[in-house]
């Protein structure tokens, strides 16, 4: 069975389902001109999936928020958790290359880009719940406030590469940037670093899921480097020099 | 007693008079039957529904910016349980508190060894709604019941050599499973901050006992200094000669001085404490610029006149 006809079965049960007694599909009446299969179908391939899976965090924020369901200091949970979601997203996003090198299926990049627009995305939301939801842009205080945190400049580094990666992440910019596209979106790995170090430095006690971070992060950028060291050892024994290397 | 002071809390952050005046009238009707810590919480049960029909009163009258007792109770640092402020209510629960004694030993003249209700017999409680500020920038305003440690620390008669006052927290590891710090918890004063008249042991909080996961049943409220210093189910104090070594002193020296009094021009190592969160407060709504000596200083100031705060931090 090929993918497209397990669509088509999804697709077609989904609609029998919520069909009413005339076997039409519900919604059918009310938007009789859409073609309900094609959507369907079209929601079901893995992009769009991803993208929906993506968006459930910030869906369960926004219930939690409705429902009062942030505890006691709903302002700081709130910031917490968009700020986790990044660092989430972040580490989806560097486990992509590794899982393409190993495995060798093709077209991981797309997901890649999708993963790390999610990154920047729930790191926006971060810093807009602190400036405007926390600090309520009351900007004396948030000036001091990020001069004397230092923990806060690390996240501040981060965002600052997370912000000009998603910006130059379309295709035609990553055209017209050629080679130093590549160097650009190497400084997520240092980005990536200032992220675990903007984590580890707000806490007073836990270290039990910066740790866990920490370990998973340090993996993901020591497959970089085992590669590029491997890579490098290959180039120098069987390529003659000169030739540029791909390392990526 | 009442400390009269000139820089008072805002009115609009004091319980109304009206409702101090019944709480008091309450906490002195415990007082007088005061027997056993069991038999005042039986009071405290029986008085019930006097304790409701207060609330309600509290709740509606728009002057009071007390926080509300519900966010007090389930978000409370407590790492002997957990390093999580909400988990914290549930685990305390196994703290074994009855009953209780207290030590008073070290430098002085006639060291105890008392009963909670023993030590309760001899002193009288009452209302404080003090501030409560955290190192982590987030602040309460909370309406205490206790008694100033001056008052307890009259009855073993220092000694002249006594310098600083050293309290232990209790440690019971079958109910507390949390490493990191060293335990038990340990926090210190030096004597005059000690029998400062705003320095309190406290009991009870909204007019009812202590919950578990606040310090039941005995902690200590500085509310100059960062909430840390306000150590929890006390059951020793020591007059000492020389400063104790405190637990997050020892545990990050160069973050959490001894004196940990509330400074926003002294920033923490790794965060500001310029502003601080107000528990309770909505979306969007500014942080509470920080005081320093979290606003007391008009009582509290002349201790330190002559030193550098951002040494003695």
């Amino acid at each position: 069975m090929t993918c497209q006809t397990a669509k088509e079965i999804l697709a077609k049960s989904f609609l029998r389902f919520f069909s009413g007694s005339d076997g039409q599909f519900v919604l059918a009446a009310h938007w009789p001109n859409t073609d309900w299969q094609a959507l369907i179908e079209k929601f079901l391939e893995l992009r769009n999936l991803c993208i929906t899976a993506s968006l459930i965090p910030l869906f369960w924020i926004f219930v939690d928020i409705v429902f009062d369901n942030l505890g006691a200091n709903p302002i700081q949970a709130l910031h917490i958790r968009l700020g986790d979601w990044s660092l989430r997203f972040l580490c989806i996003t560097l486990t992509i290359t590794p899982i393409q090198k190993i495995t060798r299926w093709p077209g991981m990049a797309t997901y890649r880009q999708l993963f790390g627009l999610f990154c920047f995305f729930y790191a926006t939301l971060h810093l807009l719940a602190y400036l405007t939801i926390d600090q309520a842009l009351v900007w004396p205080i948030i000036v001091t406030d990020i001069m004397e945190s230092t923990y806060i400049w690390f996240g501040v580094m981060a965002y600052i590469v997370i912000f000009l990666l998603a910006i130059t992440s379309p295709k035609a910019a990553k055209k017209k940037m050629g080679k130093s596209w590549k160097k650009l979106h190497r400084f997520i790995y240092p980005a990536s670093v200032a992220v675990i170090i903007h984590y580890f430095w707000q806490l007073k006690g836990n270290l039990l899921q910066p740790v866990f971070y920490t370990m998973l992060v340090l993996l993901l950028l020591a497959f970089r480097a085992a590669n590029w060291y491997k890579d490098r050892q290959l180039s120098r024994l069987m390529i003659p020099k000169g030739r540029p290397m791909d390392d990526e | 007693m009442r400390i009269i002071t000139k820089k008072e809390i805002p009115d609009s952050e004091i319980t109304d008079p009206q409702i101090l005046h019944q709480r008091r009238k309450l906490i002195k009707a415990i007082l007088a039957s005061t027997v056993a810590w069991s038999s005042l919480s039986s009071k405290f049960a029986a008085s019930e529904t006097d304790w409701k029909n207060l609330s309600d009163a509290l709740t509606g009258s728009d002057k009071l910016n007390v926080t509300p007792n519900d966010l007090v109770k389930n978000y409370t640092n407590y790492y002997e349980f957990t390093f999580n402020k909400e988990d914290s209510t549930r685990l305390a629960q196994n703290l074994q508190i009855d009953p209780w004694s207290v030590e008073i030993i070290g430098e002085v003249e006639k060291p105890l060894n008392l009963h909670l209700e023993e030590l309760l017999s001899q002193q009288s409680l009452q209302e404080y709604v003090y501030r409560l500020r955290c190192v982590e920038g987030w602040s309460m305003v909370v309406p205490w019941v206790g008694f100033p440690l001056a008052g307890l620390l009259k009855r073993v008669k220092p000694l002249s050599t006594a310098k600083f006052v050293k309290f232990t927290s209790v440690h019971q590891s079958d109910a507390m499973h949390n490493g990191m710090l060293q335990w038990p918890y340990v926090e210190g004063l030096r004597v005059d901050e000690a029998v400062h008249p705003l320095t309190l042991l406290a009991v009870g909080m909204y007019g009812d006992k202590l919950p578990k996961q606040n310090g039941a049943p005995l902690r200590l409220v500085v509310p100059w200094k960062y909430g840390f210093k306000s150590i929890k189910a006390i059951v020793k104090i020591e007059l000492l000669k020389t400063a104790p070594i405190t637990t997050w002193n020892l545990y990050a020296p160069n973050e959490y001085g001894f004196y940990a009094n509330v400074n926003p021009a002294v920033p923490h190592p790794r965060w500001s404490q310029i502003s601080e969160r107000r528990i309770g407060s909505r979306f969007f709504t500014p942080r509470k610029a920080t005081e320093l000596f979290n606003g007391y200083g008009e009582q509290v100031a002349s201790m330190y006149s002559d030193m550098d705060l951002v040494y003695f931090f």
